[in-house]
């Protein structure tokens, strides 16, 4: 914007503007507009974002509704002190740690499985339209799949028509806590493999392609070819994505759990998102939930760093 | 892509040959395993219940009739809960466009005065947020409860997405915008006139994406409404489907009501996803570009 910032300092002064205005005021003048945009944006993220962190506080009180945060009592870490010795608490903790391993054992590879195996196709109509099917499941609530999964995973549902076909017994695998993982993993692969291999394909096609002409000319096969052209040039992003994922370990969403466990599976299905919301929003244990939650927020924040520590040494790539 | 047209077919004999063969079987798997759960809901729902309860549907769907669907139609808890996804879905994604919009704008021109604070104070938020307790504490000292306001006020931005669009619009030619100054316009001016028609795209993409996240979303629905004449569609949906909660749709159909419910529960997903497929073309003209712009660029 070369016309705006041609005022040079302390010579040139347009006419009418008084000389005694400090710079950053002129500065938020000439914006005022901007400003004037920006504001209600503003306002959204003071109301609906920091407003609320404001209320982490609350997991140092007792907390009343009627007293406000003002008006309710202080209580130290009388709340962390209580989960952290609660045996309940450290089974959530595994189960939170376990589920995300699981995912990032098969998950997490999967994508970029696909995302090389989709970029060796000989046919370009055929990958297009073998993509534009794998994206669809991402696109579907996660109350259509749970219904699916509650529906195909019942005594006569689809699931079990295979294993009666295969002269099993039927199950009602919904109901027993050592396949929760399972279904949890496997029905999330499905739902975002495809739209998670976007990102490595958008990495894909940003190779080179006369280096794989050199290759050839070295006679590598397809095999060397995949290994040492592909996969290096995509290591950067995989780092990054590995980072970010190590980094929500501690991290587990509760809408999908919500919608799939029930009393008999709580021992491994039930995580800290989903008590956080039993004991706080259900029953009503406010400063007791904050406290479970804002715990976990810290261990996150502490591992994404720690990860981000991490690939700065083992590799150059980093988030920040 | 130039990749695709250098790869010789030549090459490789055999082995290379065998691994293609392989890699078209496992993408036709893939794209098996992908569309059958759906298309077995599709076919489940327009059954009879003797076929069904036997397992013999599989395939091709059989003693084909509509009742369920007649059931759905009749319900007005149906409609009411579809009506009111359609409201929030339209009212949420002009909001969020709109707000995502002006945050993303100020935040594009490098001579915004104090913008390295004001994108750190935006940044901060995806990484440090009150959590679900202090939301709702907020929701609920603001008097949202069990209003529309309450579902569509707390996501107005998403950081997210808001980044992609200030990416888009900090690669926009930075003439067209100073020769607007020249010619005495004002930051608004610019911004309506010409910034934003230059912005079809990434606006059509970002309506895409938010319009999806509220037609999906049930959980904040769920917490901050009481009224069940306020439900949108997928938390009826999870009622129906998932806690298995019956109520009143099955009065007059006789047989099994286990199996009545199925072919209803599966219209009911189905009516749920339709739009989703409706408008997927669309989207996927616009989702990989905004994608890739997120991704690559910001």
């Amino acid at each position: 914007m070369s016309s705006r910032s041609s005022v040079k300092p302390n010579t040139q002064r347009p006419q009418g503007q008084p000389k005694s205005l400090p710079r950053p005021i002129r500065e938020i003048i000439r914006c005022k507009y901007l400003y004037l945009i920006f504001l209600i944006p503003f306002i959204y993220y003071i109301v609906f974002q920091y407003w609320p962190m404001y209320g982490i506080l609350i997991s140092f009180q007792d907390y009343n509704v009627v007293k406000g945060i003002s008006g309710s009592p202080w209580v130290g870490f009388k709340h962390f002190e209580k989960f952290l010795f609660d045996d309940y608490f450290w089974t959530l903790v595994r189960n939170t740690l376990l589920i995300n391993i699981y995912n990032l054992l098969w998950g997490f590879p999967a994508p970029i499985i696909l995302a090389i195996l989709l970029n060796e196709l000989r046919s370009e109509r055929f990958k297009k339209v073998i993509q534009n099917i794998s994206y669809l499941p991402h696109f579907i609530s996660t109350v259509v799949v749970c219904g699916m999964l509650v529906n195909f995973l019942s005594s006569d549902g689809l699931v079990n028509q295979i294993v009666k076909f295969f002269g099993g017994e039927s199950i009602q695998f919904l109901m027993y806590p050592q396949y929760f993982r399972t279904i949890y993993v496997a029905s999330g692969i499905w739902q975002s493999v495809g739209w998670n291999s976007i990102i490595y394909l958008a990495a894909l096609t940003g190779i080179d392609a006369e280096m794989f002409e050199a290759a050839l000319i070295d006679g590598a096969n397809r095999w060397h070819r995949i290994r040492y052209i592909t996969l290096p040039s995509i290591a950067p992003t995989i780092s990054i994505m590995l980072i970010l994922n190590l980094g929500r370990l501690m991290n587990l969403g509760h809408e999908k759990i919500l919608l799939l466990y029930n009393g008999s599976t709580y021992e491994t299905a039930d995580v800290i998102s989903t008590y956080v919301y039993r004991r706080g929003l259900l029953g009503n244990d406010f400063s007791y939930a904050t406290a479970v939650n804002l715990f976990q927020a810290v261990v996150g924040v502490i591992l994404v760093s720690a990860s981000n520590q991490i690939s700065k040494k083992v590799g150059e790539t980093s988030l920040w | 892509m130039l990749l695709k047209n250098r790869k010789p077919s030549e090459n490789g004999g055999i082995g290379s040959r065998i691994f293609d063969f392989c890699n078209i079987l496992f993408m036709l798997c893939l794209a098996f395993i992908t569309l059958y759960p759906m298309y077995n809901i599709f076919i489940v729902s327009i059954s009879s219940a003797e076929y069904i309860y036997a397992g013999a549907v599989s395939f091709i769907p059989k003693g084909i009739n509509f009742d369920a669907y007649r059931m759905v139609f009749k319900n007005d808890s149906i409609w009411r809960s579809f009506g009111n996804s359609i409201l929030y879905t339209t009212v949420g994604t002009a909001i969020n466009v709109v707000c995502s919009a002006m945050c993303a704008y100020p935040l594009s021109r490098k001579d915004f005065y104090g913008r390295g604070f004001f994108t750190l104070f935006v940044a901060v938020t995806m990484f440090i947020s009150g959590g679900m307790i202090p939301s709702y504490l907020v929701v609920n000292q603001l008097k949202l409860i069990n209003t529309m306001w309450a579902i569509v006020l707390p996501g107005a931005i998403s950081t997210y997405n808001m980044i992609i669009m200030r990416t888009f619009f900090q690669n926009l030619p930075v003439s067209l915008q100073e020769s607007a100054y020249l010619d005495g316009a004002n930051d608004i001016t610019i911004l309506f006139k010409v910034v934003l028609p230059l912005s079809m795209p990434i606006i059509a993409t970002m309506t895409l994406f938010y319009a999806v996240g509220h037609w999906n979303s049930y959980f904040n629905a769920m917490i901050y409404l009481n009224s069940k004449s306020k439900f949108p569609l997928q938390v009826l949906l999870r009622e129906i489907v998932v806690a298995g909660n019956m109520a009143d749709e099955s009065s007059d159909l006789t047989s099994n009501i286990n199996i009545i419910a199925i072919n209803f529960k599966y219209a009911v997903i189905v009516i749920t996803v339709v739009p989703i497929l409706v408008v997927y073309p669309f989207l996927q003209k616009h989702f990989t570009k905004g994608v890739m712009i997120g991704a690559i660029k910001g």
